[in-house]
């Protein structure tokens, strides 16, 4: 595998890994901006509208049939919410032509579709079309409002609204439903213009040619791409401790036959100088994973849930546990969720447990590398934050971290919030 | 081993047949550091009622995929979840209507943990205990499911289309059903279901076929066991036992899934074809570049979720629409529209080239997941066709074919609606 990294116009690069392992591969370009409850969902907005037509291709179902003529490539609006810094643009997955049959050059014409869907929209009089808008904006509310029917999902963003409410990280990446509902299209032009010159734009490909040529693809395509005065105070705020002394509890109702329990930790110390060796392999022996100390305690010895897992959020400096758990199990649960925290900030960690932790995390950057959508994932953090390890990098260092070093990271760790969905009068103890 | 080249596609695929009936299929990856095997029987949720020493037995809903719960314990305390973790691989195991497949993927020690896989799957052991431990994390398990719009909806169409057939029901069972399950019930699954010759064995990666065939070989039994016989209850016409069923969830919007029972091929190359000819006609009338699909994106009718998909498991197939609508029954109504456009019209001979080049590129696309690729050579082994031979399946199917196939099978009377409606 090959790394090529470019500056293409100013603050737009390109991040190309080339290897011929793949029959697919993929195209991401995001336009990054600063997470904030009043743009997100403006924001959020404009690849969906983006997305409805073009100049030549003025309406979605020809857009959909050139695609599907290109052997069912896709090019998906895509918005992520990186630490406090929103991406907003799209993610493209397609054949490579070794393994199509004619000749065909797939790629360029996806590139030059991307160029099209981000510099040439369908407009009237300059303007994005109304019908376009309206529709978007209709169902980025529907889009917004569903994260309630995944009810893991729902608690966790309760859990990040509710404990970090003054912070910018508590809007989603898609941001507000009302917000969201007052988005005008003439105002969405502006913005999209505005946008466009303003903010950083990263490109990652993965797939068989070399990033030299893929860079200066882009470049044609996006010779036209407006440069004004890019806006680079872009970052996430980290806030090392707990909102308040004592940790915030907060319980909701809602009809469900199974209680979600939602748990927040500041990363506190280890956030200083993040070390993202230490810290997966913190997480591993914590919470992620069937060697963890949360899956062989809450789960497989007490039998209190199914699924019972932390995360971090190496970016914000964030930890959650969650678990789907019955009504009346909630103390217990979280009784053992903050004891197997303790054992691990006491340095209760066997030879076993590490040597599991250390092995899963490498494997799982080492598999990582053998598929293109999880390495645009990894490149574009590593962007973000501003560093270029390699997951193998990453998984090296990973094989090195001891018990110490676990049990360092879980001390600075401090518990923020605890969110509770449950059913409707259900009994708790 | 027998060496199967697939140039176009640039796929090599060994496979063999051992002594006790085993199917051994490997997909060689040259330059891959990532690896996965998975170890399958043809045996799910649906396998309810079977034969056990020449008598019928019925065992309580969900047992399939309580046995996968509880094959991760050995005889001498270990579980072996914590050993794959040892070797850095990550372990997993699912049930489906018909088939359960334990599996693991990983970039190290891939014969260690072969040999661990292999060794576990077939070696039962269960006990009062740990079967009672276990039924508290399944009914966590049920209840997330049950909470679950998508889940729910999914169950709730297939008991409006099948009367009897036991793939009406959930595959976890009920928390109810599940407080049945005994070690002894485990024990018969085991031994009627998990012998090699109900199994297959699918490998990718950068591995050597030889030694995985070797390694079947040493740790499985020699001879193959008896073929399972197994009950399904009298065949059900191609009619929904009920036409629309609806329920209220905390949902956001309705949530829908249409549906039609289709007839069961007993040949598997033939029901292989009839799904690709489904899916890709179904595409044609219904996907992301069909009038019908773009008119009701516009009304605001349809989300960008819509999908269509052919399920074929344990006696049974089925085509799918699904997604969130704020009027599923406008939705059902638009199908029918479409479907009698085609009687009249035909199809769109442009557009299911298109289609049919789409569906080409997504097949071709499955073959990186490490684990779509080993899913789809076990479920085709057992149950009778070649995976890879979908891609020219897939180019035999005529436009004619296509347009007899929804004129015959999305009629009104055929189409099954389920709908979750927002509570409040």
């Amino acid at each position: 595998m090959e790394y090529f990294r470019e500056e293409l116009f100013p603050c737009v690069s390109l991040t190309a890994v080339q290897t011929d392992k793949f029959k697919t591969g993929c195209l991401t370009a995001y336009l990054l901006t600063q997470l904030r409850r009043e743009t997100a969902a403006e924001n959020a907005l404009l690849p969906y509208v983006l997305r409805r037509g073009t100049k030549s291709l003025p309406d979605m179902r020809r857009i959909s049939g050139r695609l599907d003529a290109l052997y069912g490539a896709e090019i998906e609006p895509s918005v992520r919410k990186l630490g406090e810094i929103q991406a907003v643009g799209f993610h493209a997955g397609f054949a490579e032509d070794a393994f199509l049959p004619g000749e065909t050059d797939v790629l360029g014409e996806v590139i030059s579709l991307l160029g099209e869907l981000w510099l040439s929209p369908a407009t009237r009089g300059g303007l994005f079309l109304p019908a376009h808008v309206d529709s978007e904006r209709e169902k980025l509310v529907e889009r917004i409002e569903r994260v309630k029917n995944d009810k893991r999902s729902w608690a966790f963003q309760r859990l990040r609204e509710n404990m970090c409410a003054f912070e910018d990280y508590a809007v989603g990446a898609y941001g507000t439903a009302d917000e969201a509902g007052s988005v005008h299209y003439v105002k969405l032009t502006k913005h999209y213009k505005e946008l466009l010159a303003t903010s950083p734009m990263e490109f990652f490909y993965c797939g068989s040619r070399p990033g030299k040529e893929v860079a200066d693809m882009l470049r044609e395509a996006f010779a036209l791409l407006p440069r004004g005065e890019i806006d680079l105070d872009l970052g996430t705020d980290i806030r090392m401790n707990a909102v308040e002394e004592k940790p915030r509890y907060f319980t909701e109702e809602d009809e469900v036959s199974q209680g979600v329990l939602a748990v927040g930790f500041r990363l506190g110390e280890c956030m200083d100088d993040p070390d993202p060796a230490k810290l997966a392999v913190f997480n591993a022996v914590y919470g992620a994973g069937v060697s963890s100390k949360l899956f062989l305690h809450v789960r497989e010895k007490l039998s209190l849930c199914y699924y019972a897992f932390s995360s971090t959020d190496v970016l914000k400096g964030i930890m959650a546990v969650l678990s789907g758990i019955e009504f009346d199990k909630y103390g217990e649960a979280l009784g053992e969720i903050l004891a197997q925290l303790d054992a691990v900030r006491a340095g209760d960690i066997s030879e076993t447990e590490l040597a599991a932790a250390r092995r899963t995390v490498a494997n799982d950057l080492r598999t990582g590398a053998d598929s293109p959508n999880y390495l645009a994932d990894f490149y574009l953090r590593e962007t973000v934050q501003g560093t270029d390890a390699s997951p193998d990098d990453i998984a090296a260092l990973a094989e090195t971290v001891t018990a110490e070093d676990v049990a360092a990271v879980a001390r600075g760790v401090e518990l923020d919030a605890v969110y509770f969905l449950r059913g409707e009068d259900a009994e708790t103890e | 081993m027998k060496k199967h080249e697939y140039p176009d596609l640039g796929e090599t695929l060994y496979e063999e047949v051992l002594p006790n009936g085993l199917s051994v299929l490997v997909a060689v990856k040259p330059g891959f550091r990532k690896n996965a095997a998975f170890f399958a029987t043809r045996y799910g949720g649906a396998d309810r009622r079977f034969k056990v020493n020449g008598e019928w037995i019925d065992t309580p809903a969900g047992v399939a995929h309580f046995l996968e719960h509880k094959m991760f314990d050995m005889p001498d305390g270990r579980n072996v979840l914590s050993d794959f973790a040892a070797l850095g691989a990550s372990p997993n195991a699912f049930t489906g209507a018909g088939l359960t497949a334990y599996y693991f993927t990983g970039s190290e020690n891939f014969m260690d943990n072969l040999r661990l896989l292999l060794t576990y799957v077939s070696t039962p052991y269960y006990t009062d205990e740990s079967v009672a431990k276990e039924q508290g994390i399944i009914a966590q398990e049920i209840r997330m499911g049950e909470d679950s719009p998508g889940y729910a909806g999914y169950f709730q169409l297939m008991s409006a289309l099948y009367d009897r057939h036991p793939i009406r029901e959930n595959i976890a069972g009920s928390v109810e059903s599940i407080a049945q399950i005994t070690p002894e019930t485990l024990y018969h699954c085991h031994s009627v279901f998990y012998h090699p010759s109900n199994m297959a064995l699918c490998c990718v990666g950068d591995v050597d076929p030889e030694a995985i065939a070797a390694a079947a070989r040493e740790i499985l039994p020699d001879t193959p066991g008896e073929k399972p016989e197994r009950d399904y209850g009298a065949p059900e016409t191609l009619l929904p036992g009920r036409k629309r069923v609806e329920k209220t969830m905390s949902v956001s919007a309705p949530q829908f899934l249409l549906g039609v029972k289709l007839p069961y091929l007993s040949d598997g190359a033939a029901r292989e074809r009839q799904k690709l000819l489904a899916e890709l006609a179904g595409e044609c009338l219904l996907g992301k570049s069909s009038a019908f699909y773009n008119d009701l994106y516009a009304k605001g009718l349809l989300t960008g979720d819509f999908s269509v998909e052919n399920d074929s498991a344990a006696g049974t197939a089925a085509l799918f629409f699904g997604a969130q609508s704020r009027d599923p029954d406008a939705v059902a109504e638009a199908v029918h529209e479409a479907v009698s456009g085609v009687a009249l019209h035909g199809l769109d001979k442009d557009a299911l080239e298109r289609c049919r080049r789409a569906k080409y590129g997504r097949l071709l696309g499955s073959l990186d997941s490490f684990s779509a690729y080993a899913v789809s050579l076990a479920e085709s082994r057992l149950d009778g066709w070649n995976a890879l031979d979908a891609f020219a399946a897939l180019e035999s199917v005529t436009l004619a074919e296509c347009e007899a196939f929804l004129c015959e099978n999305l009629t009104r009377e055929r189409l099954a609606l389920s709908v979750i409606r927002p509570n409040a």
